[in-house]
């Protein structure tokens, strides 16, 4: 065998589906910012500890989880629907509540964490949608930030969770009549 | 960095994955990745086919069989730990496993991978150990059954030959005992410096069975079984516990580097020990 051969991958990113031919040894992070040019999603270590590279990636349950992108190939995500910190807007480009909550909390400094923070806060919240400050600090433990200190991003992931809970209870009571 | 180009393979069948493990010299099974990815990323090592096992149905997933509780290789951190048979059956298990890295790590490292990979940091190869587990594994002649006690060979080391496969592991279901994971590291996410993995159970105020396996205090995790003999029979007190505890590093071969020296893992190991067995009392 050579080993050089190209695999095809298929995967829905952000909503929109890319097929193309990878070398087997491509990590997902070097696909979506090289071959797709999602250079939202970024690259702070070597070792699998920062959690910068952090996009949500569709499983065998049908559910996105958090993963981290440099700790995936490219060929692991075939067949699967990839959101990164581009596709997290609403398509009016309305910011996601926890990018909202980033935003008007200063949970950011130099930035450069924010793509895999935002997206593993988003992906606590699917799964506890009321997390205590130490749920949420154990949450993002994933994540390292080396500007913040971290408060602002538990303030504003906290602010968040109200505002989503907040948006979940009004459509609640459409549900409940259906 | 970027990992040494390699083959890839998915097969659909673990007879297919072990032929394909077999045909080549140089072959690796590819779980989720976590530990393996980046050991290939730091070129640590170089195999010349990744045979992934993500594309093989059945592999995942947890199941009642008549008095064992079976696990599938393939079945995540995460999903170990929320599983409501796991939380049921092996609490021990589920407990230990939500302790492994964090978010990201749990939703694609798996329970075979791990115990595949030998870590002598890792979390679940002495909960595994603590409950007598059996590990079904799956070679060119057919499935055979591997005590966990046989499993962990030396460092990174397992009885798993080049052509086999971890299918599933194997746990008695016994209930009445009680459990807890006890792991010491200093940040908010990281290895344990020492681990103690505890089943213990009672009958009025007497310990009347212990199970106790400490995870890095040498290469394989080890079990305590003196510690368990003093355990069994004693009163079910603060004062009894640690009086049991004091010889659980006895046959231990704790590292010494740069995170603890052999000595404090030794002393960790009892107090850690001690604190185990009366949190599973409920003491
Ligand atoms: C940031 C970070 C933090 C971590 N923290 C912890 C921690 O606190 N505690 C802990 O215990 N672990 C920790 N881990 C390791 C993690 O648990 C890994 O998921 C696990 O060790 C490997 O499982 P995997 O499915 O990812 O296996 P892979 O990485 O795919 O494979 C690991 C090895 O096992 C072999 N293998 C895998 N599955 C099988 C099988 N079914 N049959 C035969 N061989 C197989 C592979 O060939 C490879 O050699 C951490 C990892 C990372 C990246
Ligand atoms: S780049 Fe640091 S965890 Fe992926
Ligand atoms: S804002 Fe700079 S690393 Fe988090």
């Amino acid at each position: 065998m050579s080993s050089s051969h190209r695999v095809r991958v298929s995967v829905d990113v952000d909503g929109s589906r890319y097929v193309d031919d990878v070398e087997p040894r491509t990590l997902l992070v070097h696909h979506l910012r090289e071959r797709l040019g999602k250079i939202g999603t970024v690259i702070g270590c070597d070792t699998s500890n920062c959690g910068s590279c952090t996009v949500l990636m569709g499983s065998a349950d049908g559910e996105q989880h958090s993963v981290k992108s440099c700790s995936v190939l490219a060929v692991q995500a075939d067949g699967t629907a990839v959101t990164t910190i581009e596709g997290l807007a609403g398509p009016d480009g309305a910011l996601h509540a926890v990018q909202q909550a980033f935003h008007e909390l200063h949970a950011l400094q130099c930035g450069f964490c924010t793509p895999g923070m935002i997206l593993s806060a988003v992906d606590l919240l699917r799964e506890n949608p009321a997390p205590t400050e130490a749920e949420i600090r154990a949450g993002l433990s994933g994540n390292l930030c080396r500007c913040t200190g971290y408060q602002n991003i538990i303030r504003a992931v906290q602010s968040a969770a109200t505002a989503l809970r907040g948006a979940a209870a009004a459509v609640l009571p459409s549900e409940v009549t259906v | 960095m970027i990992p040494v180009a390699f083959d890839y393979l998915k097969p659909s069948t673990v007879e297919e994955a072990v032929a394909a493990l077999g045909a080549s010299e140089d072959s690796k099974v590819l779980a989720g990745g976590q530990s393996l990815l980046p050991v290939l990323r730091l070129r640590l090592a170089a195999p010349a086919l990744l045979v992934d096992l993500g594309g093989v149905p059945g592999l995942s997933g947890v199941r009642v069989d008549g008095d064992t509780l079976v696990i599938g290789a393939m079945t995540t951190h995460a999903e170990v730990a929320s599983s409501d048979l796991v939380r049921r059956h092996a609490p021990l298990l589920a407990a230990a496993a939500a302790t492994v890295g964090d978010r990201q790590v749990r939703h694609r490292g798996t329970l075979g991978g791990s115990l595949a990979h030998a870590d002598p940091a890792a979390d679940l190869p002495a909960v595994a150990a603590a409950l007598d587990a059996t590990y079904v594994v799956q070679g060119p002649a057919g499935r055979r059954s591997v005590a966990a006690a046989d499993f962990a060979v030396d460092l990174f080391t397992t009885a798993l030959a080049p052509d086999e496969v971890l299918v599933e592991v194997r746990l008695s279901i016994v209930d009445g005992w009680s459990t807890h994971y006890e792991k010491f590291h200093r940040m908010a996410q990281a290895w344990a410096i020492v681990g103690v993995a505890v089943a213990v159970s009672r009958s009025d105020g007497t310990i009347s069975g212990a199970r106790v396996a400490l995870t890095n205090m040498g290469p394989v995790p080890h079990r305590a079984v003196e510690v368990e003999a003093a355990l069994t029979g004693a009163p079910a007190t603060a004062e009894a516990v640690a009086a049991a505890c004091v010889s659980v590093s006895a046959g231990t071969s704790p590292v010494d580097d740069l995170t603890a020296s052999a000595d404090y893992r030794r002393d960790l190991a009892r107090v850690l020990t001690g604190r185990a067995v009366c949190q599973a009392l409920g003491i």
